[in-house]
């Protein structure tokens, strides 16, 4: 998701990294090109501009010139401060535990809200609790429909009434929610513009009646500068408890998740990722900071594989990769494994140092089976040792594979490829990351 | 009756008191001279007309001041404007071609909640308002009613619809909606499509199966795909056209949501890098505040 702006800052440093003594002069020209990627990130003008100054004053100074690779520490200094601008720690929702509890869910039109409100009565159900969810959107044609199917879809209870204004819909559901023991109220109100003042009372009267515990903003990650305004419009008039980021499976680099951090301080509080409605995780302000210095979300990419892989399987093939001792074998498993963790993109976009060497590769699923034929036409010994297939091996598994002798050598280009990234990583990890950003700890 | 674009100026007054009125401020009290330029860059980026852009037009500037040996700062407040303009002219094209034979197919594609929907329910009533007779093709049939919300759209602007069951395949429903349209005559056909990300490399090959089907049904017919952009919308927006313009072509943009504070100067990014013309914008929920774009109205209501 941060790929780009991830490169951006790898790019950066690299002109310190050959530096052997860090100077006023090269931080400031590094600093210009962290400045640039954030804007292009959609960084909000004057949260970057904020960022950067504050970097720039924590690199220029003892703590680097002490530093034995300058370059390294400048990295440390941008991460620690990118965490602390997401906010230092992941932040829960409050849990369902009163009788009832109420989340109020709202934002701009098409930012995600009804999907979301899917997504937690989902999510809270598979944790044995009971959830209502409440169509409060009176106004665009089929919003209560929307609800409703996929309320049903997930054997949900849904709430509403024929010819009551929302405010009232959100009391009488809440009423119906105690008298019914429901563990969880979800309101899905209408999207609206911030500066529509008739509709923002309407949330402000909500919010009097029926006081949610949770009043949350789901902010779509493609805004641009405008995140900032709507995020602040928001939270001055609702007093907003937490941020959803929503759409974060595309490729944009999101750069409002910190403009509507620094501007509002509410905590980002879930990453609600893709249109099915498991797609729901929690947002992860340190690894979102890895993440956006191109160390990747490893431990995203770690928890998800638990979820679905083969515990044991998982830890030594982390142990082969970090070796860099990985073969076809394992590539195959692998695949294997991966096609059970759900869309390659997400997958990914995890991994660290992978938005760089893997930026020209399309990984989608058909061409993964191509590979796998490729590879299940290899023998066992040019599976171990790829460096022994030769052009006329070349053109056998081309053969056997029903593919071109082209297709092969690129499989094998991007192995190689792959191979001396991960061994890369590796290294990083030998030489010694400072603690707070390494990777691999779990 | 208040002209065309009072509306839009309107609705710009609010992203005119924040641009232009910076602008005059800036340009008021100031010389030419490099904190003015970083004060233009500033209102730019704002505006979300993107680093890359912003770049080109403070060069622009930098160059034709020094070259012209501008004084005055109202010139180079003029010079911005034009250049603007002349930026957002390059795609100018008619909507209608006069070859065109009937149906017309305009596929309405973009990225989710950008207000694709929403948008054929106004093009849906403007053209049956002006006696074209519309089909429109439901095919968004993944999300969960979206097939409700768009039958409602067109028995609103009473045009006839072609649908099928959620779930069903969305390409068979562009098909019988083509068959449909060249049967009953129609004029104009708008394919509502499920929203995608451009990142979807399944989805993208869905919606160009969708066009090609079309394209089977309707040899003759012009099929042109029309991408929806939130006008919120950041420097995404330029992979956005990016993508589905390899996909499916891109033969006009229309920008949504253009009433909020949101300046919508991804246009101006978009148009420079990738000459993509902008049709409509979008400037609220109700069925007639869709307008066709014109770049010189456009710059002006940004800058009056």
């Amino acid at each position: 998701m941060f790929g780009q702006l991830s490169d951006r800052l790898e790019q950066a440093f690299k002109k310190l990294r050959g530096k052997g003594v860090l100077t006023e002069k090269n931080i400031r020209d590094s600093m210009r090109e962290v400045r640039q990627a954030l804007l292009e990130a959609d960084v909000n003008y004057k949260v970057a501009k904020r960022f950067v100054a504050a970097v720039q004053e924590k690199a220029i100074g003892v703590e680097v010139l002490k530093s034995i690779d300058p370059g390294q520490q400048v990295v440390k200094v941008v991460h620690d401060e990118l965490v602390e601008l997401l906010g230092s720690k992941a932040e829960p929702l409050i849990p369902p535990d009163k009788s009832p509890t109420i989340y109020m869910v709202c934002g701009l039109q098409g930012s995600g809200k009804t999907t979301l409100v899917g997504k937690l009565a989902l999510q809270n159900k598979r944790k044995n609790k009971k959830p209502l969810v409440v169509a409060a959107d009176i106004y665009r044609p089929a919003a209560v429909k929307q609800l409703k199917v996929l309320a049903d879809s997930i054997e949900v209870e849904h709430f509403y009434l024929d010819d009551k204004k929302p405010p009232e819909i959100c009391a009488e559901a809440v009423k119906h929610a105690q008298k019914n023991f429901f563990d969880l109220v979800i309101f899905d109100t209408a999207g609206r513009l911030h500066i529509d003042d008739e509709l923002m009372v309407e949330l402000e009267d909500i919010k009097q009646k029926v006081q949610p515990h949770e009043i949350l903003l789901v902010a779509d990650a493609m805004t641009g500068q405008d995140a900032v305004n709507v995020s602040k419009e928001f939270h001055e008039r609702l007093g907003l408890t937490g941020v959803v980021l929503s759409k974060l499976d595309g490729d944009a680099r999101g750069g409002a998740a910190l403009s509507i951090r620094e501007v509002t301080g509410c905590p980002i509080k879930l990453a609600s990722i893709g249109e099915k409605l498991s797609d729901l995780e929690a947002f992860h302000p340190d690894r979102m900071a890895s993440r956006i210095l191109g160390m990747g979300d490893i431990v995203s990419l770690v928890e998800k594989a638990e979820e679905t892989v083969d515990l044991e399987k998982a830890a030594r093939m982390q142990e082969k990769l970090l070796k860099a001792k990985f073969d076809f074998e394992d590539f195959l498993e692998q695949m294997g494994q991966l096609k059970k963790m759900g869309p390659l993109e997400s997958l990914v976009g995890m991994i660290p140092g992978v938005g760089k060497a893997l930026k020209n590769i399309q990984l989608d699923e058909r061409q993964m089976e191509r590979m796998v034929a490729i590879i299940k036409s290899m023998t066992i010994e040019e599976r171990r040792n790829p460096n022994i297939i030769d052009g006329s091996r070349k053109k056998r598994i081309a053969r056997g594979s029903g593919n071109s002798v082209q297709s092969v050598n690129q499989l094998l280009k991007q192995f190689f490829a792959m191979q001396k990234m991960f061994g890369n990583i590796g290294k990083m990890k030998l030489k010694g990351l400072p603690a707070g950003m390494n990777p691999f700890k779990l | 009756m208040a002209g065309p674009f009072e509306k839009l100026k309107q609705s710009l007054a609010r992203t005119r008191v924040g641009l232009l009125g910076k602008i005059s401020q800036v340009i008021t009290r100031r010389k030419i001279d490099d904190d003015l330029l970083d004060d233009i860059e500033e209102i730019l980026i704002e505006a979300d007309v993107g680093v890359a852009a912003t770049t080109r037009l403070i060069d622009f500037l930098r160059e034709q001041a020094s070259q012209e040996k501008l004084t005055d700062v109202n010139d180079i407040f003029g010079l911005l404007k034009e250049e603007i303009t002349e930026i957002l002219s390059r795609g100018d094209a008619p909507i209608f071609s006069e070859d065109d034979k009937t149906p017309v197919v305009w596929l309405i594609v973009g990225v989710n909640g950008v207000g694709k929907t929403t948008t054929i329910g106004k093009l849906a009533t403007n053209f049956s308002a002006r006696g074209k007779m519309v089909i429109i093709a439901a095919c968004d049939t993944f999300r969960a009613a979206a097939i409700d919300q768009v039958a409602i759209w067109a028995e609103r602007s009473n045009v006839e619809i072609v649908k099928s069951q959620t779930g069903s395949d969305p390409a068979a429903v562009a098909y019988d909606a083509a068959k449909a349209s060249l049967a009953r005559g129609a004029d104009l056909l708008l394919v509502d499509t499920a929203g995608r990300l451009h990142t979807k490399s399944n989805l993208m090959e869905e919606l160009k199966k969708i066009k090609r089907v079309i394209g089977k049904a309707l040899p003759d017919a012009p099929i042109y795909s029309k991408l929806i952009i939130d006008g919120s919308t950041g420097q995404n927006a330029i992979s956005q056209v990016k993508v589905f313009t390899e996909a499916v072509g891109c033969d006009g943009i229309i920008v949504t949501k253009l009433d909020g504070t949101a300046k919508g100067g991804i246009i101006i990014g978009v148009a420079e890098e990738l000459g993509v013309p902008v049709d409509f914008v979008g400037l609220g929920e109700g069925i007639d505040d869709l307008q066709r774009f014109d770049a010189g109205e456009f710059t002006e209501a940004l800058f009056e």
